[in-house]
């Protein structure tokens, strides 16, 4: 019999049987054992303890299929400095101030042109799909740009559970609207809440994901806990944050950057060094995490993601449909 | 005046340029130890546009201290305000001129076909070369001497400075994505420091 005894582990801390089989106990780790296994039930919920520290390590694999070669930023590039308006409209406003944001328990509605419609707790959405780390590059709007270990599945795996109807076009995305937790939405710089969308061929491309962790870790709240939107070769206002319902329509539906300013921020905003923003050049971007003396780069059409995607917009005039 | 009146104005003259030394000085400081990592100062993940957005914010807050010297003498009637103008005005100008050499050398890598293109295709970057521009003379025709030679025409060359801060106001609201708050707080200020000059004018016009 293996008599080893870890040093680590004091005998006082060894739980006594009838303390193992508390009731508490049990559910707990229940709860943890079926959101290890792609969802279940809210760990934080039993505890008591914050939701983050008491979800369980999520379980994914890499998908080196969809990544790219180039080196991740850190986790303090990816989760320091964020446009989250949500929570302010500086850049390290989402990091000072979505710390205590309650992103479980968190529910998400399916609505509008599908089969399957209801309001789903978010481990029922996550449930049956097995999570993959993808290393996108990410191209903001505003000329700047970083390399992120994103977890998630491929959005189309989640519409095909739906079962959208012929009519279903577009796939409209809604942000929570909760002006007593996300501070930005006491002033009216956007309108609230804040609303994206996709064309139904965008949304089933393999590279659209519905992501729920970065790094391996369940997503901060400040990079939009706890399900947003990675659409790799858009702009990134187009990738929603804290999702709270999907409604497929038949027509485009109304986006908030483009209501904002229509002539600055249009529905498709892929990601074109050719198509400058009206005030500024998209032709370069700066990797961010860099020092002050590194050098822009050059941004690529479709964020380097022609190949993949291109196809989608044969015949459309880019200028016109930015 | 007396001699002690003298003595105790240009006593708290002093005072005042050592507090204007020092006060314009704090950005700079500030920026060299966030480039240092030192004394818990960071310029986050993206130094450069940090770098460009303090150094032309505090250009424009030191016009705005500019434009505020003549009101708030005139309405405290402390004399000695006066002598703080020229030294504001030039670390404002300090200021400008480093945010733009970081525009061109850090931002642009002086890519000199980069930099035209994008003075000419952007409307903000327009603005900010032209109050740029337009500050350098002033700057020049700010010493002593230069001051005795234009005599009467150099108050006329320095009501440009109206123009300037209009203008660094214009710059900083269009670039600026979509919170405007702050800009229009600018312009609040900007606004109510040049109404004043324009009520006071009217004021001595008429009777």
């Amino acid at each position: 019999m293996n008599r080893y005894h870890d040093p680590s582990i004091l005998p006082s801390e060894i739980p006594s049987e009838s303390e193992y089989f508390d009731r508490r106990r049990v559910l707990a780790a229940l709860a943890a054992s079926a959101a290890m296994i792609g969802g279940g039930i809210d760990a934080a919920a039993q505890t008591g303890r914050p939701a983050v520290q008491a979800r369980p390590a999520p379980r994914y694999t890499r998908n080196p299929k969809f990544s790219t070669n180039e080196p991740p930023n850190s986790w303090e590039d990816i989760t320091s400095y964020n446009n989250f308006y949500e929570f302010g409209f500086n850049k390290e406003d989402p990091y000072e101030r979505a710390q205590s944001f309650r992103s479980h328990p968190w529910n998400v509605e399916i609505d509008g042109e599908a089969e399957v419609r209801g309001r789903f707790t978010l481990e029922d959405i996550l449930k049956p799909h097995a999570l993959e780390e993808r290393i996108y590059r990410f191209r903001c709007v505003e000329a700047w740009s970083r390399i992120v270990p994103w977890m998630g599945f491929p959005l189309a795996d989640l519409i095909r559970r739906f079962k959208p109807t012929s009519r279903a076009k577009f796939v409209e995305f809604t942000t929570l609207l909760d002006p007593k937790q996300m501070p930005g939405q006491r002033t009216s710089v956007l309108d609230w809440p804040y609303r994206e969308g996709l064309r139904i061929d965008e949304a089933m491309n393999p590279l659209t994901m519905l992501v729920v962790g970065v790094y391996g870790k369940w997503l901060p709240n400040q990079n939009g806990a706890p399900l947003r939107l990675i659409v790799p070769w858009k702009y990134g206002f187009k990738s929603i944050k804290s999702i709270v319902r999907i409604r497929f329509t038949e027509r485009q539906p109304t986006t908030s950057w483009n209501l904002s300013a229509p002539d600055e921020y249009g529905f498709f905003a892929n990601v074109n060094p050719e198509v400058d923003h009206p005030r500024w050049s998209q032709a370069k971007e700066r990797r961010i995490g860099g020092n002050f003396l590194t050098s822009r780069i050059d941004t690529l059409p479709f964020n380097g993601y022609a190949a993949e995607v291109a196809s989608l917009y044969r015949g459309m005039d880019l200028r016109r449909f930015y | 005046m007396t001699a002690r009146n003298v003595s105790a104005r240009s006593k708290a003259e002093r005072a005042l340029k050592t507090l204007v030394f020092i006060g314009a000085s704090i950005p700079v400081v500030l920026l060299l130890a966030g480039i240092a990592g030192v004394a818990s100062q960071s310029l986050g993940p993206n130094p450069i546009r940090e770098i460009l957005h303090i150094t032309g914010k505090t250009s424009l807050n030191l016009l705005m201290i500019t434009l505020m010297v003549t009101p708030t003498r005139i309405v405290t009637g402390w004399v000695a305000l006066q002598a703080v103008r020229r030294a504001l005005g030039l670390f404002a100008f300090a200021y400008a001129v480093l945010h733009f050499l970081i525009y061109a050398v850090l931002e642009l890598d002086l890519d000199f076909s980069d930099l035209s293109r994008e003075i000419v295709r952007r409307p903000f970057i327009i603005i900010g070369m032209i109050a740029l521009l337009a500050l350098i003379p002033l700057a020049v025709t700010s010493t002593n001497r230069m001051m005795r030679q234009l005599g009467r025409r150099w108050q006329t060359l320095h009501r440009l400075i109206y123009l300037i801060a209009i203008l660094g106001v214009w710059h900083y609201y269009w670039q600026v994505k979509a919170d405007i708050r702050e800009p229009l707080i600018y312009a609040g200020i900007l606004a109510v420091l040049l109404g004043y000059r324009i009520w006071l004018r009217r004021r001595r016009v008429s009777p």
